[in-house]
């Protein structure tokens, strides 16, 4: 109003601050509060699930390379074979072949720790038919020289055979592919639910706010701007739940991580670590986390907008 | 301005409470709407609002037909009306302030550029040390100004005001009356709802629309 029409009721001059925006919907609610444990609980789950997939895609990936790397030779010797010789012969043939990094013949010594684990220690086990081990470093994954090699190694030394882990490799992929995609799967089902749990929060939201919704209505505000609000609204809880489950996941991560690092160094943590990996999410997992975290705060917003569009189109 | 044409109103399948309605509402008019409680006055203003749908007949606001009206069609009609309602429906979470500011604030303009007129508007209405106060610890009558200076905001070219002085002392009620005389001499059209006869003899050359027994009688002026 440029020009007063009449005069000043009460002649009051306060200079004093006043709040000039506050959120249309009300922030502080039991449905509200019910909703970020909700999305905190279902963020937390989804960033673990990520994470977890994140983990096992890294350590298959990790366990393929070395695995596809190396080929073995196992030298089966019949009785009368010069043991030695047989070997000698094999790592010469072996270690002229194109792609071949090494090829390192294991001692009587070596082969046997490798079986104490199965058949203990302080065993005399010169007596046994155990086959010598050559393990060979390939320079890269896999390759139709094996084959040559192969052939040559069958003609040279007929008691030698190759064996590229192919089959092995193959598995380890099909269970961690296997293991990554029910991951992914897990990681959908959650945000369905989450989703699912914010629509029916934000239909709680615009029917305990009918009164509100009203009165903007009545003063002109158009469905668009209503609905933006509703989306502020939830964006903020959304933020809130993301915030608390995405910090106590990192957390959790950053724990597994230490707890890790702290077994591989107790005995037996080599093993531990070969099987499952470090349980150390890289800085790109942790990228990843937070990118789950924003992705559910813009869900949240987007969805209850969404859900307010169309009721408001229902409601008038 | 706004214009009924044999409207009428019912709930579900029970009887008419508003029948044939035939009555405009002209620009820069100023008029009563009056009748005993119960008779349909605060239904009759929401038809006017058009916060209801008439069962029948027709209903022009600005020269269009209500029925007609896309959303955005009505909200912008809404915007070139203002109301003062009955329980004052004020948002109990914001300031008195932000009450006020609130059809700016739907229109989406910048809170910088209302600011100096919702602060100016609020001292005028006797609530300028009121700005930071909620709703529920306001007294009836400073919520009725609250809700005044809300639907003034705007400048509307119809203000509806649905018992604007049923909680003001009689002193405060005749000035407020005097605020609605001056926005009608600006251009505004008014529709007073009330019931206050002596209220309405003060302002004898206002016309009156009596509703009662389902049915409105004009009177232009003071009624025989």
């Amino acid at each position: 109003m440029n020009e007063p029409i009449v005069e000043p009721i009460l002649a009051v001059e306060p200079e004093h601050a006043f709040e000039t925006r506050a959120p249309l919907i009300p922030g502080d609610s039991v449905a509200g509060r019910a909703l970020v444990v909700v999305i905190a609980i279902m963020t937390f789950l989804a960033c673990l699930t990520a994470g977890a997939a994140l983990l096992v895609a890294e350590a298959s990936q990790a366990w393929r390379s070395d695995v596809l790397r190396e080929a073995t030779i196992q030298v089966k010797a019949q009785a009368g074979d010069d043991v030695e010789n047989l070997v000698s012969r094999a790592v010469a043939i072996v270690a002229k072949a194109p792609n071949v990094e090494s090829a390192h013949a294991l001692t009587q010594a070596e082969s046997e720790k490798l079986l104490e684990p199965w058949l203990g220690a302080g065993l005399d086990l010169s007596q046994l038919p155990i086959p010598r081990l050559i393990v060979v470093r390939l320079r890269s994954q896999g390759s139709e020289d094996l084959s040559t090699l192969r052939s040559t190694l069958a003609t040279a030394v007929p008691q030698a055979d190759l064996d590229d882990h192919r089959v092995w490799a193959s598995r380890l992929g099909t269970m961690a592919n296997a293991v990554v995609t029910l991951a992914a799967a897990l990681f959908v089902l959650m945000i369905v639910a989450m989703g699912t749990a914010i629509a029916f929060a934000t239909r709680g939201a615009v029917a305990a706010n009918r009164e509100i919704v009203e009165v903007l209505h009545l003063v002109g505000a158009s469905n668009a701007f209503i609905a933006r609000e509703f989306q502020a609204h939830f964006r903020r809880l959304g933020f809130r739940g993301a915030l608390i489950g995405g910090l106590a996941a990192i957390a959790s991560f950053a724990i597994a991580s230490l707890l890790s690092f702290w077994w591989a160094h107790s005995p037996g943590g080599e093993e531990i670590a070969a099987m499952f990996g470090s349980f150390a999410l890289r800085p790109f997992g942790y990228i990843a986390l937070v990118a789950v975290c924003a992705a559910v705060t813009l869900l949240t917003g987007l969805l209850s907008r969404e859900i307010v569009m169309r009721h408001l189109q229902k409601l008038q | 301005m706004l214009r009924f044409e044999n409207v009428g109103l019912r709930y579900g399948m029970g009887p008419e409470v508003l029948g044939d309605l035939n009555f405009s509402v002209e620009p820069q008019s100023f008029q009563f709407l009056t009748g005993p409680s119960g008779a349909g006055k605060t239904t009759l203003m929401r038809l006017m609002l058009l916060s209801l749908r008439p069962t029948r007949g027709t209903i022009r606001v600005f020269g269009q037909d209500s029925a007609a009206l896309t959303k955005d069609g009505l909200t912008t009609l809404r915007r070139r009306i203002g109301a003062v309602f009955q329980d004052f429906r004020l948002l109990d979470h914001l300031t008195t302030y932000e009450n006020v500011a609130l059809p700016l604030r739907a229109m989406g303009q910048e809170e910088s550029g209302y600011r100096a007129e919702v602060v100016e508007l609020l001292r005028w209405v006797g609530l300028g040390d009121r700005m930071n106060a909620s709703p529920p610890v306001l007294s009836g009558g400073e919520k009725q100004r609250a809700a005044i200076a809300r639907a003034l905001i705007v400048r509307p070219e119809l203000l509806l005001a649905d018992e604007p002085t049923g909680n003001v002392d009689p002193g405060l009620a005749r000035r407020l009356l005097r605020l609605f005389v001056e926005l009608h001499r600006l251009g505004t059209a008014v529709v007073i709802a009330t019931h206050d006869l002596q209220l309405m003899d003060q302002f004898g050359f206002a016309r009156r629309l009596v509703v009662g027994d389902r049915k409105l009688t004009i009177f232009d002026g003071l009624p025989p």
